[in-house]
């Protein structure tokens, strides 16, 4: 038993009901090869870092599913490649922390799982944070904790 | 805040001290780096849109490498360009 996760560009230039057409033919087609869709994510139009069949922007989708074993891959991505809708694929399997992660950004958890990103944005934040603080219990517990978060910030920055 | 005993020192001693770098991942404890996250990726690479070695950016060679796959699935999926200029 396997997680896999395919995400793949559709072309922007069909109407809204045939990229939505599209991605669902796919969904069916994993089901018909026996794989359980555990998530479709409709990550919805971005621009592409680079023109992709002169197209400046894609649709993206990525699925998410399971399967016994790898034999549905390969009539998978030739339907894909074949495909003139598709504009890039890419089927990954996923590890125990991929699945993990996919599981806890579903249920919006990410933030805490993800502390990296979230001091980055919390960043200009802390340093207000860090004064009131200070004001607040300067006088019984400031030593330890307070020295610390500023170090922390400093290592940080 | 501080008392007159605790002002040691004319200038700032922490300054010309190297800060120690870090694994980010390590210490933060991320397990898993998304390759459909380009916000994030984006700080590994510079603005020319090449990874940056580990010397720069801290990381363990464990997370780097995983770091480095990342952004290579990132560029297949055009989320992040192969060569550019100003990225930043």
């Amino acid at each position: 038993m396997r997680h896999y996760e395919t995400t793949f560009i559709v072309d922007p230039v069909l109407s809204g009901d045939e990229i939505k057409t599209t991605a669902q033919a796919y969904v069916d087609h994993l089901q018909q090869e026996g794989c359980k869709i555990v998530f479709v994510d409709e990550m919805g139009l971005r621009t592409l870092a680079y023109p992709i069949k002169k197209r400046n922007t894609g649709v993206y989708y990525s699925i998410e599913y399971t399967s016994e074993n790898g034999v549905f891959i390969q009539p998978f991505e030739l339907a894909m490649r074949r495909d003139d809708r598709i504009m890039r694929f890419l089927t990954v399997t996923l590890d125990k922390y991929g699945i993990q992660y996919n599981e806890d950004k579903r249920n919006g958890k990410i933030g805490k799982a993800k502390r990296g990103k979230q001091n980055k944005a919390a960043k200009t934040e802390s340093a207000a944070h860090g004064i009131s603080r200070k004001q607040s219990d300067a006088p019984s517990v400031s030593g330890v904790p307070s020295g610390d978060a500023e170090s922390r910030k400093e290592e940080e920055e | 805040m501080a008392s007159r005993d605790d002002i040691k020192f004319l200038s700032n001693p922490k300054i010309g001290q190297k800060r120690k770098k870090y694994c980010r991942f390590k210490r933060y404890g991320i397990k898993y780096i998304d390759y459909k996250d380009p916000d994030f990726l984006l700080s590994f690479v510079n603005e020319q849109g090449k990874i940056l070695p580990r010397r720069i950016s801290g990381n363990s060679l464990k997370y780097q490498r995983k770091v480095s796959t990342a952004i290579k699935r990132a560029r297949h999926l055009a989320m992040l360009p192969y060569v550019t200029d100003l990225l930043k």
